[in-house]
Parts: structure tokens; C-alpha cells; sequence
């Protein structure tokens, strides 16, 4: 941190530890999904030799294993959030990160949503949108009830400005 | 000029009546238009039943065709719209009766088209936006106003006095000591057309005619090869060797390109005119047979953007798209409504760009280049996708038994890509100057965004794992128009920090580190 050098600190907040079980089992979903087709190859392709279906199965079992164990707490690691009086901040992802802000004089609505998994996990995410297409701000991962208060503390804030919010 | 509503052509407008109906002349219009719409389904209905059993196909198309007209006549008996000091509202439908209801307040955008048959008959086409962007059916669409009620509607519409909304005469008072009501900021020149042919509009053209023919000729199973001209310029180009066969080839679809693209340019802009209006609208006229005219409220205009395409820029060409809210983005040269210049000289674009915004500092401003490290990336990333596509040609010849020639001119694409990332390291830049941010980068179309900075509604800092290793990062400024975000790529981290703490200030302070 050298002086001249102004960087942003990350958001306050990191989501709930749940999350990474949320975002272990939404991926498990995926790789699942993915076995489907090659368990089709596999009885499709009824007296072929085994070995590519050998290979392609150990890929994914590698792929999946390492994306499991290492995504959900890399993801843990970056997701935080942060919401003030004039603005709402967020970091997300892990390989590419991505660090959005909208001050609440912009913001239009704010959206919480429970999927089944988040759910089964009691946990909540939380939107924020402005009036641009590519700006929505998404916090997963949050404690229902941190959710709840997150959402009840922006809508006092945006209710709070005036102008059309483009 | 007065913009007081003629009368006899439209009667006064109350809360309870006041519908009215398209013109009579539609009634001349909706059919033709209708059997326009139904022309694939009768050409192979025809050819499907000739090439089938016996002349019934031409019956079916009769029928077809018959019921086409009915509905177009139709149309006109269940269309009617009305117009009240608050609202414009359009019925239609036969079985589903629709009322669709626009508040006025939310009119952003009025779009007066009309094509051939519209102007034979003396009609035109209204389209009231309500700015959601890119959406089908998107606001109302009223098809068949004569032309001079069409120019009425849209006065009424737009160009009032905002003091004047409220009252419910739904005329408009003249406004008092108007000077010039109307300055011109661009009309076409003759001379512009000479940019017709590096637009590649052609392009597009040529691949809609070659599906059509490839589709009918499959549906009609006429052999190619016994069409005379079909048969002896295939056998010409067989009789030379193969590079003189792809040279002439490459040359007819280049010539055939030019052409078609500057017939588009011609169709398209001929007529060109760009003015603003007193009451604080933009306002674009175009088209020779078809005539397009848009109009844009100067207070959703949130920039502007120069759009020089490699072709273009290599002829010292470039052209100007509005960035507005409620305005569709425009997908080539002429769709949509965001086209403030066609492509014209590059000093003329820059001139118009400048007069639009009203600051002419943004188009000319020298950038702030993006260093080394985002010019290593640009051909770091060239590289990569060369290497793809030598792997790909390898692979094709060792799975799919392609010749070896395929691989051993897969390379190539090496130097073009580099050509390419010189060209897009060059173009990177961004600057800060008054109230607009300004960022330049692409290559193959270079574009040039200038953005109100109290346009951006926030700020999206994007970093790739490449990225982090370089210290580089992409800055998104979101808005609530045009494309709705514009990026800033490749901008070394603290430089992007500074830019979007200098262009928003007081947002990111509270987020910065000790």
C-alpha cells in the first residue's frame, strides 16, 4: 500500500458461511447434469470399446472434484457486500472478480429471492437494480435474516430520493 | 408554424370520445401489405403443388391470398386510436379487443415511417417509444395517418412546452416569438454516398438473397446446374486453375457487396438531415423511398458515440449514434433510431458529434493510453486465438481427414492477429474532460463513447485472473441508455479508480483504502 496508490478496500460484510454450501451443492448440480449425456454414451454405445468412456469419466471426476473443493471457498473468500447511506457495494466471483457499486440515488428496486437450494441451506439472496440493464447488483448467500433487514434498510433509503433514478 | 390540430382531419379531443380512426387510404394499403407478409407461404404453396400432382396449388394460393386481403381490410375497421391530454390510447383487434394505453409523460421518442406504398397514398407510419428497450411491440404503432395528421400527431406529441402538458385542449398554442424554430446541424451531401461501399451493408444483403434462392431453390427442386448461366460460369471457373477461380469469385462478391451497399447507403440515407428543434428535440429525417423520421428528446440524449468500422476508417470515414435512454440500439447501419450521421467524412462526424452534445472538447480530446501491460494483452490474446484455430485445423486433419494444406496454412491467421492487436492496443484510451467520459476502443469498429458522467448510474470494476496479474482491470460505467453499459478495458487499476472517483465524485470515497 504505497501512499500515492488509491485502491479500493473490499465491502464490509462476508456473506453467511452457509453460503458455501449453497454454492457446493448448486455446482454439484451442474456436474450431475453433466454425467447424463455420457451415461447415455455409455449404454448408446453398446459394444464399443470402453476406454474413451474411461477417459472422459475420470476428466470430469477430476474437474468436478477440484471444482467442488476449491470454488466454494474461493467464492467465500471474495463475496462481501457492503451497504451505506448513499451507496451499495459488492465483490463477487472468484476466478474473475468483479467489484460493483450504485449509489442509492439510482436504485430502482431491491429484490430478495429464496431458490430451493438457498432454502434447504436457509439462506436468501438479495438484488439490487438501477435503471440499466447491465447493473444489477447480487448479493447470494445471505442469512435469511440479514437478508430481510438488508432489503427493509434499502428500501427506507431509496424511498428516501427523489428523481426517476435514469 | 403552428401546431394547432387541423379540425377536419381530427376532431377536438374529450375524455370520454375522441376516437378516431387511420385513414381511408389504408384501406388500399393493409391488403397489399398483408399478402407482402404472406408471399413465402404462397410462392411454395405454388411450386410445392406443381411439383406434386396437378395446377390445385393455384387455388390454394387464391384462397390464401384471398384471406390475407379480408384481413387487411379488417385491420382498418378494428383499429382506432384517441389522444387525451394525458394519455394516447390505440383499440384493436377482431376477436381479442386490446386497448393499449401509453401515458403521454412517458413518450420518448416519435418515429414517423413511410415506405413506398405509404407514399403513394400520401400515408405514413407512427410509432410512439416509451423506451423499453429492444422489445417487440414495444409502444404504439399506429399504420395509416395521413401524412400531414402524422406530422400533427407527432407536434402534438413532442414538441410542447412542458408548461403546457396539463390543460386538456390536446392543441397546442403557437409558441410566441419564435426566432428559428429549427436550426440544421447535418443534411447529406451527394458526396457522402462515396462511403457507401465500406459500409458492408451489402454483405448482409447478398447472405439474405443467397438463403432465400439456396431455400427456394431446395423447395422447388429446379437442378442449378441446367440453368444456362448457372451451368457456363461453372464450367468457365472449373476450366481455370484454382487461385484465378477464387480471385474471380472474390471479385464478383466484392463487386456485388459494393453495390448492394451503396444502393443501401442511397435507400437508407438519402435525403439525411439532422436538426434540433427549439423546444429541445433532435430531430432525423431519411430515406429515399422509404422516409424515416425520428424525433429525441434532447433530455434523454445522455451521449453520443463515434462508430468508425475498419472499412470506414481506412477511407476516413466515420458515423454518429445517439445515446439516449428509451432509444433502441442500432444493429447495422440503418436499424433502429440512433443514427445522428450516416457514414460520412470523419471531420464532418466529429463536427456533428460535437454540435450534438453541445462540447466539441470529448470527440477531439487527446486519451489517456492504457500502457504496456493492456498492450501485451491485446496480443496475448490474439495469440491464443490463432493457436486455437492452428489446433482446430490440426485436429480436422487428423479426425476428419482434411488435407495437410489446411494445417500448413492455418498460420496465417498469426500475423493478421497481431495486425489486429496493434491496431486494438492502439485504440485503446480513455479520458475525463468536463462533464463527459470518454473511452475509444476495437478495432474491426472502432468506437469512441462520450457519456455524460451524471449519466453513469454506477460502476462495474471487472478483473480477469489475467487481468490481476497485470494490475490492469475493466471499468463498466453503467447507464440507463443505448447499450446501457460502456466499458473502459484493460485500464491499470488505480488509474480506473481515479477516473471513476474524478467522473462521480463522493460515491467511491467511503470505499477507498487507507
Amino acid at each position: 500500500m504505497t501512499v500515492d496508490v488509491v485502491r479500493l478496500r473490499p465491502p464490509m460484510h462476508r456473506v453467511s458461511p452457509r453460503a458455501r454450501w449453497y454454492w457446493t451443492a448448486k455446482a454439484a448440480v451442474l456436474w450431475t447434469v453433466l454425467l447424463v449425456p455420457q451415461v447415455i454414451w455409455w449404454f448408446a454405445d453398446g459394444d464399443g470399446a470402453r476406454l474413451p468412456h474411461l477417459i472422459v469419466g475420470a476428466g470430469w471426476l477430476v474437474l468436478a472434484a477440484v471444482h467442488l473443493a476449491v470454488m466454494p471457498q474461493w467464492r467465500y473468500r471474495v463475496h462481501r457486500w457492503e451497504a451505506t447511506d448513499t451507496a451499495v457495494y459488492t465483490q463477487t466471483g472468484w476466478l474473475s472478480q468483479e467489484r460493483r457499486i450504485a449509489p442509492i440515488s439510482r436504485v430502482q428496486t431491491v429484490d430478495s429471492e429464496r431458490g430451493p437450494i438457498e432454502q434447504l441451506f436457509k439462506l436468501a439472496n438479495v438484488t439490487v437494480t438501477t435503471a440499466s440493464a447491465a447493473g444489477p447488483l447480487k448479493i447470494q448467500g445471505l442469512a435469511v435474516a440479514d437478508a430481510d433487514q438488508l432489503v427493509a434498510d434499502l428500501t427506507t433509503r431509496v424511498g428516501q430520493t427523489v428523481g426517476d433514478a435514469t | 408554424m403552428t401546431t394547432a390540430v387541423d379540425a377536419g382531419e381530427e376532431p377536438a379531443v374529450d375524455a370520454d370520445a375522441g376516437w378516431r380512426r387511420l385513414s381511408p387510404r389504408m384501406l388500399a394499403v393493409h391488403p397489399v401489405m398483408e399478402l407482402r407478409r404472406l408471399i413465402f407461404p404462397l410462392i411454395a404453396v405454388l411450386i410445392g403443388f406443381r411439383s406434386d400432382d396437378g395446377a390445385d396449388g393455384g387455388w390454394w394460393a387464391l384462397g390464401i391470398g384471398g384471406i390475407g386481403i379480408a384481413l387487411g381490410f379488417l385491420r382498418y375497421f378494428t383499429t382506432s386510436f384517441r389522444i387525451t391530454p394525458a394519455h394516447v390510447q390505440v383499440r384493436r383487434g377482431l376477436v381479442r379487443r386490446r386497448t393499449l394505453t401509453v401515458p403521454r409523460d412517458r413518450i420518448r421518442t416519435v418515429d414517423v415511417t413511410s415506405n413506398v406504398l405509404h407514399r403513394i397514398f400520401g400515408l405514413a407510419q407512427v410509432t410512439v417509444g416509451t423506451g423499453q428497450t429492444d422489445k417487440k411491440n414495444d409502444g404504439v404503432k399506429l399504420d395509416g395517418l395521413s401524412a400531414a395528421a402524422a406530422e400533427n400527431l407527432h407536434r402534438e406529441l413532442l414538441h410542447r412546452p412542458p408548461a403546457e402538458a396539463a390543460p386538456g385542449t390536446g392543441s397546442v398554442v403557437p409558441p410566441p416569438a419564435a426566432a428559428t424554430p429549427e436550426t440544421v446541424l447535418a443534411a447529406l451531401r451527394p458526396a457522402w454516398v462515396r462511403y457507401g461501399p465500406f459500409t458492408l451493408s451489402g454483405l448482409v444483403a447478398i447472405g439474405v438473397v443467397f438463403g432465400i434462392g439456396s431455400r427456394l431453390v431446395n423447395e422447388s427442386h429446379v437442378d442449378l446446374a441446367k440453368i444456362g448461366l448457372v451451368h457456363d460460369s461453372t464450367v468457365y471457373l472449373r476450366e481455370r486453375p484454382l487461385p484465378v477461380a477464387i480471385l474471380l469469385v472474390s471479385a464478383a462478391v466484392v463487386m456485388f457487396t459494393a453495390i448492394a451497399s451503396t444502393s443501401g447507403y442511397i435507400l437508407t440515407f438519402w435525403n439525411f438531415r439532422l436538426s434540433r428543434h427549439r423546444s429541445g428535440t433532435l430531430h432525423v429525417r431519411r430515406g429515399l423511398l422509404t422516409t424515416r423520421s425520428t424525433t429525441i428528446e434532447e433530455r434523454r440524449l445522455r451521449g453520443v458515440e463515434l462508430s468508425e468500422p475498419l472499412l470506414l476508417r481506412a477511407v476516413g470515414g466515420a458515423r454518429v449514434l445517439a445515446i439516449a435512454t428509451g432509444l433502441r440500439v442500432g444493429r447495422g447501419a440503418d436499424r433502429g433510431g440512433s443514427v445522428l450521421l450516416p457514414p460520412a467524412p470523419r471531420g464532418v462526424a466529429v463536427d456533428v458529434a460535437g454540435r450534438v452534445i453541445g462540447d466539441a472538447d470529448p470527440l477531439t480530446v487527446a486519451l489517456i493510453r492504457h500502457g504496456p501491460r493492456a498492450r501485451l494483452r491485446r496480443f496475448t490474446r490474439a495469440g491464443t486465438a490463432g493457436l486455437v484455430v492452428i489446433l482446430i485445423a490440426l485436429a480436422f486433419v487428423l479426425l476428419a481427414g482434411a488435407p495437410w494444406w489446411t494445417f500448413w496454412t492455418a498460420p496465417a491467421v498469426l500475423p493478421l492477429g497481431a495486425l489486429l492487436a496493434q491496431d486494438r492496443a492502439a485504440s485503446l484510451g480513455h479520458a475525463l474532460t468536463g462533464d463527459w467520459l470518454v473511452s475509444r476502443h476495437g478495432s474491426l469498429v472502432r468506437r469512441r463513447y462520450v457519456l455524460r458522467t451524471d449519466a453513469v448510474i454506477g460502476w462495474n470494476i471487472a478483473t480477469s485472473v489475467f487481468q490481476r496479474r497485470a494490475g490492469l482491470t475493466t471499468l463498466v460505467a453503467t447507464t440507463a441508455g443505448g447499450q446501457q453499459h460502456y466499458a473502459v478495458p484493460d485500464v491499470p487499476a488505480a488509474e480506473a479508480i481515479r477516473t471513476a472517483r474524478a467522473a462521480v465524485p463522493g460515491l467511491l470515497e467511503q470505499f477507498l483504502a487507507d
